[in-house]
């Protein structure tokens, strides 16, 4: 598929592939997304804003610049921003491939680094030595406003032209708790959240922490997607209950709204209110419990989100789908073209169900 | 009113002199976590000092690149906004002068800071606002106006018409938003004994003005109709969907 360059999320032209609950397939304009919708549906979508999650700065140590890509935390609480986890780069932005960066230097545990006002210090290194542990110095509020002021959009290098934080906020980003935009809302605006209640579905959001998506480095893209945390609200909930009682479909907007979602519902088939952290990968094995459909990007097959979607389909529909996206133009990454796929069969969703 | 304002989420723009101090102080007396918004470093800071638990936060709402560092600070401080009160606001020339001898320079400053300010800041915050709607916490968004957004005072040109033009804004953002579940008021709190004021009527009788505390308390139990006395922790009792 061919990259979107363009930092556009709501391009005029944008296509959606739909694949129906048995297998068939239909090319129709994003814009028209709410037609898919049956009444007494429900769509979902998460409302995390992004962070200003990368960081430049430097090592003090060496003196070296490198970049920190603030990558996960433990909690959505406004006042845990003390420590994220974080991958580092060294020289270089987002014009270069994420897989051709220079590492960074050594990361030890005590290190500090300097990211303009913004202090902090390798707590510790974790899982592979560019992935760290950062704690950064002062109160929240301290922390806040030098992310706020020091951090730029996490960018990759196929959008040429630096992005801006109201590039990567969707039309309804609420509490910046992402570190990469949950693009998949890029789609919901405000007309088309109307066009929902027009077509007699409901809407609801989740919060959930949509992570980095890509390292540039194979050891550490396996560890993808880290932990997210999430929040879901009461009224979702609610909405779940109502568009169940009454045959509707669960549609999540995004992957992360699927994980969450099932997350939630993973012991006892039951989604629960209030905050959890996702922690399961998705993929052919896993049951679904709660979503029906998902409206997202467009993937190429071996990612962690290509992965999720074969959780809703079989290999042979997204064998096809991937012959017509590429057949018809579509294009990837966060700025490109979406699919909606609708779960295979409901057999498994109502065997949970009944059970 | 008792305990309606605990736990609300409030972010006050113009909070370090006059109307905007006034609700900072008030609101976090009430209980309410508040943000507040303004240009001085040195007077946000003492602001946040003198009003424990409330969140400084320094920043221009008239410069567009201030926008989002702003709405990042108030929805991660908080966690999400349920009242923004968009409150700063520009004269426009000072001294006050006729449009003829208005400067293009002059009225553009004063539809950054009174119009475009609160619109973009409004964007950045309307999903925020939207979930509090959801959420059945209520979400209200406060304009502040001005006789001056009706009346034709000569020499009042460049604020009268940035606020004429928030006020129908506001009046449209309502419209649209109220299946969302987020109200919009525009709010005239009356002539205050302001900094403001004072750069515009120096000569005014201080006495003759409303103390801004009192005018504080007015918008306050307007917007409380407006919550529709919705307790914090709406919701019910059935806490998981199967």
């Amino acid at each position: 598929m061919l990259a979107a360059h363009h930092p556009i999320q709501r391009h005029p032209r944008a296509k959606l592939l739909a694949a129906d609950s048995e297998g068939v397939l239909r090319h129709i304009p994003r814009a028209n997304f709410p037609s898919l919708l049956l009444p007494g549906d429900l769509v979902i979508a998460n409302d995390a804003a992004t962070i200003p999650a990368s960081l430049f700065g430097e090592h003090a140590g060496s003196g070296a610049s490198i970049e920190a890509r603030l990558a996960g935390r433990s909690s959505l609480d406004p006042g845990d921003v003390r420590e994220f986890s974080a991958i580092v780069f060294g020289g270089g932005d987002f014009h270069l491939r994420t897989e051709d960066r220079p590492v960074p230097p050594a990361m030890r545990p005590g290190d500090r680094l300097a990211f303009g006002a913004l202090r902090g210090v390798v707590a510790a290194v974790l899982s592979h030595p560019r992935l760290i542990q950062l704690r950064f110095e002062g109160e929240p509020d301290e922390i806040w406003a030098g992310i706020a002021r020091q951090g730029r959009p996490i960018q990759y290098s196929h959008v040429t032209e630096p992005l801006a934080l109201w590039d990567v906020w969707t039309p309804i980003a609420g509490p910046p708790v992402a570190f990469e935009p949950p693009s998949a809302g890029f789609a919901i605006d405000w007309q088309s959240q109307a066009a929902i209640s027009g077509r007699e579905a409901a809407f609801a959001t989740i919060t959930h922490a949509a992570g980095i998506s890509s390292t540039g480095d194979p050891q550490l893209d396996r560890l993808l997607p880290f932990d997210e945390p999430y929040r879901i609200p009461q009224a979702t909930v609610d909405a779940i209950r109502r568009a169940r009682e009454g045959s509707g479909r669960i549609i999540a907007v995004g992957t992360t709204v699927v994980r969450s979602l099932e997350h939630a519902a993973s012991s006892g088939g039951c989604v629960r209110a209030g905050e959890g952290v996702a922690r399961q990968r998705l993929g052919p094995e896993s049951v679904l419990r709660v979503v029906d459909a998902i409206l997202s990007g467009t993937h190429e097959p071996g990612t962690s989100h290509y992965e999720l979607l074969r959780a809703f389909t079989d290999d042979p529909t997204l064998r096809r789908m991937d012959d017509e996206l590429n057949a018809h133009g579509y294009r990837t990454h966060e700025f490109g073209d979406s699919v909606f796929v609708e779960r295979r069969e409901r057999q498994v969703g109502a065997v949970v169900r009944a059970a | 009113m008792s305990g309606i304002w605990t736990g609300r989420r409030v972010a006050i723009t113009g909070g370090t002199s006059g109307l905007g101090l006034a609700l900072v102080r008030e609101l976090s007396r009430q209980g309410a976590n508040v943000a507040f918004v303004a240009r001085g470093r040195e007077a946000v800071q003492q602001v946040a000092r003198e009003n424990p638990g409330t969140h400084g936060i320094v920043g221009d709402v008239g410069n567009k690149e201030d926008i989002h560092p702003i709405a990042v600070q108030i929805g991660g401080e908080l966690g999400g906004v349920d009242v923004l009160i968009n409150n700063a606001s520009s004269l426009g020339p000072v001294p006050l002068a006729l449009l003829g001898d208005t400067e293009c320079e002059d009225l553009e400053g004063a539809l950054a800071v009174n119009l475009l300010g609160p619109f973009r800041l409004t964007k950045a915050l309307l999903g925020a606002l939207a979930a509090s709607g959801r959420e059945g916490r209520g979400a209200v968004v406060v304009n502040v106006s001005s006789d001056a957004a009706v009346e034709a005072y000569p020499g009042w040109g460049a604020y009268s018409a940035s606020k004429a033009a928030l006020r129908h804004m506001s009046a449209i953002w309502n419209k649209e938003l109220e299946a969302a579940g987020i109200r919009f008021l525009s709010l005239d709190p009356g002539d205050m004994d302001t900094p403001l004021h004072a750069l515009a009527a120096p000569d005014a009788d201080r006495a003759s003005l409303k103390r801004p505390e009192a005018a504080a308390i007015e918008l306050i139990e307007a917007i409380g109709e407006a919550l529709e006395h919705r307790p914090v922790t709406a919701g019910g009792a059935v806490t998981q969907s199967c």
